[in-house]
């Protein structure tokens, strides 16, 4: 077989082909996919030399196993999970060589659930309507709309050159168990009575077991709204809805496009990463936000991310052995 | 009309709250008129049954300024006549028991017969009042009264695509398989999403859209799977 890039050898437990998600085909209902921790995937992009939403692996909870056929460079952000090229531990948050038949292993998170695996360049799948996003729910890009298998190939270029970049330590994420979301107030949210507003705001949410990359679903006070019977309309990234039970539920990247529950608003798009960094289990509290202020947070979190400056690491590796 | 905070980039538009078929063309002109005034602010559009969900670049504009330019903007599609014609989609159904497996019940609990709802659901034209819940999945009203029905109790975990469904007084053909609790009374041979075809959806919102009854042969030889 020719050289096209990797190998799987172990699919691990979800590993999912993302870019920066399918944007403008809502209309048809489609969700736009997409990193769940945007950050993560964008530094590992910005170690590779990549565009920001070049196609990288979004590797869930662990267990990856890859072999090269390229020369070329990786990194992986994210999740706290054990990284190895042929069996000798590399660091994470930084760019690495490899070189044809390096095996390369994710073990399984430590802290944090979701970590991303850029290669330089990218990888070269066709795109869907624009967007390599996989989305398992809609069957629809990355590898054929599926997670990976093993045997899967993922094309990517052979990339000679380069330097080997890291994050200074001290601006890498570090993953609680426990996060304050700061959440814009919107859409129905004076419809919920003052009183339940406090106890959301007051209150400490776990989270559930069926959490997902379509939403997280919370546990904890619940909250009640006085609104009837509303029509569907639609749902934005971040949004915060409660269904009847009274248990929120936050929407991430493979969200429905419209629903019919009532919304308390939505979770700043900086804050999410540490939402979809959770396990089960997790601790999560709310903290209101206008929109003026949510916007000054997001444009200076892309600022202060433009201007930290990766560290050039020296880029020959030793081999193994 | 109200415009409302959705997120940190998205606000959305509410024109009323309740749903009819005016209201439905205004959400349309609403879309047509935005998109050209808004252009690259807008990065996409979520039109429903009364409102309009817009998330908008919060790095070239903000909710202040949006929410200052909308209402002329909304005013302005108000007096305008439609630019897209609405266009009439006719679908073919295959009603029967074996590929609607909720005629009986549906008809032993409204009284009418099973060839009255078949014929009741083919009387009227109906409207798409938004699209979501899944790719190409269309909802359509509003169905006659009589065959009018609440969703399943317990929602089946795989409905089979093209299956046409009812559910209260909306009904959708399921452009896909996917769970669901809507009332099954018979299924579309085409399909309702296919990324192969451009557009990859036959109906838009705003569009209108008429059932007509074919028979198995028929719906085998339109590429319909029983």
């Amino acid at each position: 077989m020719s050289a096209v890039g990797f190998q799987v050898i172990k699919p691990g437990v979800m590993t999912l082909i993302q870019d920066g998600g399918r944007i403008g085909y809502h209309r048809l209902g489609l969700t736009t996919g997409g990193p769940a921790d945007s950050l993560a995937f964008a530094w590992a992009n910005r170690l590779c030399g990549n565009p920001s939403g070049a196609s990288s692996l979004e590797i869930t909870v662990g267990g990856l196993e890859l072999v090269a056929e390229v020369t070329t460079r990786i990194a992986v952000c994210g999740a706290d999970m054990p990284l190895a090229i042929n069996g000798r531990p590399i660091e994470g948050w930084r760019s690495h060589s490899v070189y044809p038949g390096d095996k390369i292993s994710v073990g399984f998170a430590r802290a944090g659930v979701r970590a991303y695996l850029a290669t330089a360049g990218g990888l070269m799948v066709p795109a869907v309507l624009g967007s390599t996003a996989t989305v398992l729910r809609e069957g629809i890009g990355g590898m054929e709309g599926r997670k990976l298998v093993g045997g899967d190939r993922l094309p990517c270029p052979q990339v000679d050159s380069g330097d080997c970049l890291k994050v200074p330590t001290g601006y890498r994420p570090v993953y609680n168990r426990r996060v304050l979301l700061r959440m814009v107030m919107g859409y129905q949210h004076d419809a919920f009575a003052p009183s339940e507003r406090e106890r959301f705001y007051a209150g400490e949410y776990q989270v559930s077991s069926q959490s997902d990359r379509m939403g997280y679903r919370l546990e904890g006070p619940a909250v009640h709204c006085r609104m009837p019977d509303m029509l569907s309309e639609g749902i934005c990234l971040g949004a915060v809805q409660v269904p009847p039970d009274g248990q929120p539920i936050v929407l991430l990247s493979d969200r429905q496009t419209i629903g019919g529950y009532p919304k308390l608003g939505a979770v700043l798009s900086v804050d999410l990463p540490l939402l979809a960094q959770l396990p089960a289990g997790g601790r999560v509290s709310f903290a209101p936000i206008t929109v003026d202020k949510a916007r000054q947070v997001r444009l200076q979190a892309t600022k202060q991310f433009e201007q930290i400056q990766p560290v050039v690491c020296p880029s020959k590796e030793p081999s193994a052995g | 009309m109200k415009i409302a905070v959705a997120g940190e980039n998205a606000l959305i538009i509410y024109l009323s709250d309740h749903l009819s078929p005016e209201v439905s063309d205004q959400v349309q002109r609403a879309v047509q008129v935005l998109e050209q005034a808004l252009g690259d602010l807008l990065v996409d559009l979520v039109p429903s049954y009364a409102s309009l969900l817009l998330i908008y670049d919060l790095y070239k504009t903000d909710y202040g300024r949006l929410c200052s330019q909308i209402p002329a903007l909304l005013a302005e599609a108000k007096g305008r006549a439609s630019e897209r014609r609405a266009k009439l989609v006719e679908l073919p159904v295959y009603y029967s028991e074996e590929s609607g497996p909720d005629l009986r019940v549906m008809a032993s609990q409204t009284g009418l017969s099973i060839s009255d709802i078949v014929d009741l659901h083919q009387a009227r034209e109906y409207r798409v009042y938004a699209i979501g819940f899944a790719p190409g999945f269309a909802y359509l009203g509003e169905v006659d009264e009589r065959i009018a029905h609440p969703r399943l109790a317990t929602p089946r975990p795989r409905v089979r695509q093209g299956s046409v469904g009812i559910a209260g007084r909306q009904t959708a053909v399921y452009p896909s398989i996917s769970p669901g609790g809507w009332n099954l009374i018979g299924r579309c041979p085409l399909l309702m999403f296919d990324l192969q075809a451009d557009p990859p959806m036959p109906v838009e919102v705003g569009d209108r859209v008429r059932f007509f009854a074919i028979d198995r042969s028929e719906f085998i030889s339109m590429g319909g799977e029983l």
